[in-house]
């Protein structure tokens, strides 16, 4: 389904990818690891292109992403994201953020587009929330509406970029089971996290990655209970 | 006996000095005088209409000529990096770069100035060329607050809208640019508020606005304190009346901070 060859991003003189290729396959559920600064966020990034790479391709779905003639509009819409720090619009309804893309990029009709936001809404226990403002509610809610804005585009992938990471201990729960959920449901996943409970609960694959390498990979069984590389050995016992 | 022959009976003491006057009675004579006499404030009336035309007509070339420049800047500046650099928006940003510099780097009344006494010394549409002026000097500013508020907004927004699939356009036009223009409305107010009382530097090259009446009258009454400061008081009230307008668009526009 994404295919990466050669994926090389540098910002300036500092390399921060190197020369990574990697396959994600449909309906897996990648889990991508590692220390701060080990170049996970910008590769998982890169996967849409919001950093361009400085060398290397990058296939969805059988159109080139890193092609300069693609039209990387119609291939975003196909790829959920969900933020570290939620990213919702602060100057529109929840219903508004939900709706707005699927209705400008003429995927719904906003009749069509309204009554999808609402189902999805009820799926997270949050469709009393559907007038109000981001600012009105707290992390946790914030982040699940943010993942319903991306699910409401249907997209064939979902890439989350630390999505708990900002959110208060108590509220991470909530956003990783409704992670749970899509990941049951067979959605194509890949997340860069430092929950490592989820990782090994959820993911299909857990990658981890360091100084711009992937060092490891493995199931998320053999990856915890049996970690070959000495720097992953080394991150485990600090994390774990 | 009524105002004006009050008026004239007390004048008539003033410059004779035949009976020395209280000091409201001097008042009285000097208001009069400055005001009502000749029915001068008809003059101040046309002045204020003046004045707010010609801010109305500068405040819209420098909105679009702000809006313009402050996109080709923004524009140019997020241009991704690593791709080869757009050649045309290249030579647009430098031009948009000298024009800013120009005008912020220069005073006002020079500009003033120059524009009704070298580049457009043959016209005699003073206001006209007052308001241009204006405007193209506001332009620059309003420039500059608005490349501000964009860069000031978390670019986190940016890439949520374009994560989703919509457009450059379609981004900057629903996410972007209503968040933008909140957070310079301020600004912008301020700015508006700076070109309602520059249009007073309009008269130096005989535009015909409320200072320049209210000198007019100085000169014809040889009275300077109560015109410049009838002037003065109006400016205040005018700017007064604004900014309780900015405070209400700003309170409505904050609708979706309310917790």
């Amino acid at each position: 389904m994404i295919d990466v060859k050669h994926l090389s991003k540098s910002f300036g003189d500092n390399l921060v990818l190197d020369d990574i290729s990697e396959h994600i396959a449909p309906g897996e559920k990648v889990v991508i690891i590692g220390p701060s600064g080990s170049g996970k966020s910008t590769f998982l990034r890169c996967l849409n292109l919001l950093e361009t790479p400085t060398k290397g391709t990058i296939t969805f779905d059988g159109a080139e992403v890193t092609d300069p003639k693609a039209d990387i509009d119609k291939i975003r819409q196909q790829m959920g994201m969900v933020f570290q720090h939620f990213n919702l619009f602060p100057n529109m309804t929840i219903r508004k953020n939900i709706t707005l893309a699927p209705v400008r990029t003429k995927l719904m009709g906003q009749a069509e587009a309204d009554e999808t936001a609402t189902a999805l809404l009820k799926r997270v226990g949050l469709e009393d929330k559907a007038d109000a403002y981001p600012s009105q509610l707290s992390g946790g809610q914030k982040q699940r509406i943010a993942i319903v804005r991306a699910l409401a585009m249907r997209p064939k992938v979902m890439l989350f970029d630390e999505p708990t990471s900002a959110l208060d201990p108590e509220m991470v729960g909530e956003v990783l089971d409704v992670m749970k959920e899509l990941a049951r449901e067979g959605m194509t996943m890949v997340v860069v996290t430092h929950e490592m409970g989820f990782a090994r609960e959820v993911g299909s694959r857990v990658l981890f990655m360091d100084g711009g390498h992937i060092l490891e990979q493995n199931t998320p069984k053999e990856f915890f209970d049996h970690p070959q590389n000495p720097r992953t050995q080394s991150f485990l016992s600090k994390v774990l | 006996m009524d105002l004006a022959q009050t008026y004239e009976l007390w004048r008539g003491w003033m410059q004779s000095g035949e009976e020395p006057l209280a000091w409201w009675q001097t008042f009285f004579v000097r208001f009069y005088q400055a005001f009502i006499e000749g029915d001068r404030w008809q003059q101040y009336l046309e002045g204020v209409g003046i004045t707010l035309v010609a801010t109305a007509m500068a405040l819209a070339i420098g909105v679009v000529l702000g809006v313009l420049v402050a996109m080709v800047r923004t524009a140019h500046d997020q241009q991704r990096p690593g791709r080869p650099r757009n050649f045309f928006l290249g030579v647009v940003n430098a031009i948009c770069k000298v024009y800013v510099t120009v005008i912020r780097g220069t005073p006002m009344l020079v500009q003033v100035l120059i524009m009704g006494m070298v580049i457009f010394a043959s016209s005699r549409n003073y206001t006209m060329v007052g308001a241009l002026t204006l405007g193209i000097n506001s332009g620059a500013y309003v420039a500059e607050i608005i490349r501000g508020g964009l860069m000031s907004l978390d670019p986190g927004q940016m890439e949520a809208g374009r994560s989703l699939g919509l457009n450059y356009l379609d981004t900057m036009r629903f996410i972007v640019v209503p968040q933008a223009f909140k957070a310079i409305l301020p600004s912008l107010g301020n700015e508006f508020i700076i070109l309602l009382k520059d249009t007073s530097m309009i008269s130096v090259i005989g535009g015909q606005e409320l200072v320049f009446f209210a000198k007019n009258i100085v000169n014809r009454t040889f009275d300077a304190m109560f015109p410049l400061i009838g002037a003065a008081v109006i400016y205040l009230v005018l700017v007064m009346i604004f900014t309780w307008l900015q405070g209400k668009l700003e309170r409505r526009l904050r609708q979706s901070d309310r917790r």
